[in-house]
């Protein structure tokens, strides 16, 4: 076990799928000799070369469509987008090309492109730079959309997302690159949990919180805290947004009686609707309160000095499970 | 088909175009309207006589394709049809001048370069017929899938490129490269600027084939660019140039020293094949709306397949059974084309969940579990 931060494991992580597989390739804007605006390719070009980490010109549709293009032939290209207000303008190519391309060649054709956006707020970044776009790509069928929340995960998570067949839309929670954790770098990711797959993040028994990305912390001290308080909170990390796992999910929520989903993003046709509906559905006759939300408001991102208010902090997912045990 | 293109590098490109002196809209040709041969002298070409009857059999057949399946459309068999009808020869020209190891990248026009890598047109009327996105399979016939958003092909042609280069397969005998196809219209959007930035920046093994048809939908030229587009290419640092696009040989000759620069290693070439939509954008469009007949009909007198045969005829490298031949052959074709489109099954109502994963997801199955136990609620019918 080595004790890394979120960046670096990442850039551990990124270090093994070069070594494992020539046919992998970085490829973004400032990933080479600076090693990105985050570091988190830091090194990786000094030591595979310039072929294989590609620093490409300033035009994100031009990364995701070359990388398609690379993969056509062979390659698993990893492409950075500098940060998540900069992927709408490669839409297009994720969302009409690489997203579809399995599906209209019958199955002919793979694309396994993995694309790696540091997303969320509370860096108190100018506009732009604290977008969380997930529930986009969620909504785009062909793509697998996960997200990573500590270190261990980070490392494991973006080893399997380059190894899958499919295209991959990886979010990093940037405000969490520097929160550190241990991670067992000497194995493999053969025994880590498969990346599509939830994780019980702490174990509950009165109410169960799920979330992802940079809000997994927040959550687990918004547990803590309630224990102060009695109350026993699960929290789930859903480390798979597109597909969902539902199993994890249905059987935290069964056990419980009551779910409250967090996450930056706006609670409006958010990611959370869609668990909502789903525990609604499954669990109708075990829950003791409505699913409730809490995230985002149905605004753009605030300027920063304004983000505390819009980023749901310990209070009020704290207010969103009180609220929970209200019915 | 044998050809004599001598060195060429990028220098000879050059030269057709002298940077300083862009040609004066000038095409490249070598076979005029009226079908006589004229050479140019950075594109000699030395085709035997049944080569050039091989092209004439090729535009032909393809035309009659192209009218067939205008026809299936009319009749309801297709949902919808883009036509290539004037655009035979850059497409057929183009089109034969590629090696089998080479890369193609098509809009949805293309059905001319289909032809030329061997795929079955019956494959093409899929796709319009609406029964699958594409059925073939790309790099058998080392022929892309159709793309239907405008230009965002020539990403994936450029990026393709690109793996030829990490591959080592540029330069030396065995040089392979990627010839991407666009329209007029396609040279406004971003991602088409964007490939000629990347495959200039990374020195990439391709050709960017622009088809300029004179109309985009509804749109002229002018509304796309204020300078020939061919001029375009040398502002991102790599040579362009413009040739009839309705000259079969000159397409032919263009391309292969174009491709042979771009496998070599000598980077990207812009080529302008500069043609003529005749028919209508798709089988919903009604250009009567947009332009004068007149234009069609001066366009009309430089037909890519009437100056061929008017070559061929004239000095005898074809007699005139050779012409009933092939268009006996044309019929023949047509009507395997008609039937196959009018036999050909829907898919079943289940593929819908079908390849959307390398494996299907939970989520997937339980939604395919749940359509095909709605299905078999009916009595009597099969579904499915």
């Amino acid at each position: 076990m080595t004790t890394l931060t979120l960046s670096r494991a990442l850039n551990e992580g990124l270090r093994k799928a070069l070594e494992n597989d020539p046919k992998v390739l970085i490829m973004g804007e400032d990933v080479g000799k600076l090693g990105g605006v985050f570091r988190v390719t830091d090194g990786l070009q000094k030591d595979f070369g310039e072929t294989r980490v590609i620093d490409t010109p300033l035009a994100e549709s031009g990364i995701v469509g070359t990388a398609i293009g690379l993969a056509l032939r062979g390659y698993r290209p990893v492409c950075e987008i500098q940060f998540d207000g900069f992927v709408y303008p490669a839409f297009d190519q994720i969302v009409s090309q690489l997203a579809k391309m399995r599906y209209r060649s019958r199955g002919q054709v793979s694309l396994p492109v993995t694309i790696r956006i540091p997303c969320g707020g509370g860096i108190g970044a100018v506009e732009h730079h604290s977008e969380s776009p997930e529930v986009l790509f969620a909504h785009t069928a062909g793509l697998r959309v996960v997200a990573c929340a500590d270190p261990a995960d980070a490392f494991a998570m973006i080893q399997q997302s380059i190894s899958s067949d499919d295209p991959v839309i990886f979010f990093e929670p940037k405000r969490r690159y520097w929160d550190k954790g241990e991670v067992d770098t000497a194995n493999g990711v053969a025994s880590a949990l498969p990346f599509d797959r939830a994780r019980v993040a702490l174990e509950g028994t009165d109410v169960t919180l799920l979330s992802y990305g940079p809000l997994v912390r927040t959550c687990l001290e918004s547990a803590a805290a309630a224990r102060e308080d009695g109350r026993s909170v699960e929290v789930v990390d859903l480390r798979s947004l597109s597909p969902l796992d539902e199993d994890t999910i249905r059987a935290s929520v069964r056990k419980t009686g009551r779910c409250v989903i967090a996450h930056e993003a706006p609670v409006y046709a958010g990611l959370g609707a869609e668990i909502a509906a789903r525990v609604t559905e499954q669990c109708f006759y075990h829950l003791e309160a409505p699913v409730l939300r809490v995230g985002g408001f149905a605004t753009p991102y605030p300027p920063s000095r304004l983000e505390e208010h819009y980023l749901p902090d310990l209070d009020r997912i704290l207010d969103a499970v009180d609220r929970a045990f209200g019915f | 088909m044998t050809v004599e293109s001598g060195a060429a590098t990028t220098a000879a490109l050059s030269q057709a175009l002298p940077p300083d002196e862009p040609a004066p809209d000038g095409l490249v040709q070598l076979l005029t309207p009226e079908g006589e041969r004229i050479d140019h002298p950075d594109y000699p070409l030395d085709l035997s006589a049944a080569d050039i009857k091989g092209l004439y059999r090729d535009l032909v057949l393809v035309r009659r394709i192209d009218t067939v399946a205008i026809s299936l459309q009319r009749q309801g068999e297709l949902g919808i049809w883009a036509s290539l009808l004037g655009q035979e020869a850059a497409q057929i020209g183009s089109g034969r001048a590629l090696s089998p190891r080479d890369m193609v990248f098509p809009t949805y026009r293309e059905h001319g370069v289909a032809w030329c890598r061997g795929i079955d047109p019956v494959k093409l009327l899929e796709l319009y017929r609406g029964v699958s996105h594409g059925g073939w399979a790309p790099e058998e016939h080392k022929f892309h899938l159709y793309t239907i958003v405008i230009g965002a092909q020539t990403l994936h042609a450029t990026g393709y490129a690109m793996g030829l280069q990490r591959d080592g397969a540029v330069g030396g005998d065995r040089g392979e490269a990627v010839i991407v196809y666009f329209g007029d219209g396609a040279t406004s959007q971003g991602d088409v600027n964007e490939a000629f930035v990347w495959a200039s920046v990374f020195n990439a093994p391709i050709v960017f084939y622009c088809q300029n048809n004179q109309w985009a939908i509804s749109e002229p030229l002018e509304k796309q660019s204020r300078v020939p587009l061919y001029q375009r290419a040398r502002g991102f640092g790599f040579p362009g140039l413009r040739v009839d696009g309705n000259d079969v040989l000159a397409c032919y000759a263009v391309t292969q020293k174009a491709m042979q620069a771009a496998r070599e290693g000598q980077g990207p070439t812009l080529i302008e094949a500069f043609t003529y939509r005749m028919g209508a954008h798709t089988t919903t469009d009604d250009p009567t709306r947009y332009r004068l007949a007149s234009e069609l009909e001066v366009w009309k007198l430089r037909d890519p397949i009437e100056r061929v045969r008017a070559y061929l005829a004239r000095t005898g490298l074809a007699e005139p059974e050779f012409f009933a031949e092939v268009d006996e052959e044309a019929k023949q074709v047509g009507a395997r084309v008609r039937e196959a489109c009018r036999t050909m099954p829907d898919p079943p109502p289940l593929a819908i969940f079908d390849h959307v994963y390398a494996e299907p997801t939970a989520i997937l199955r339980a939604e395919r579990e749940q359509y095909a136990a709605y299905l078999d609620s009916f009595d009597g019918e099969s579904a499915r």
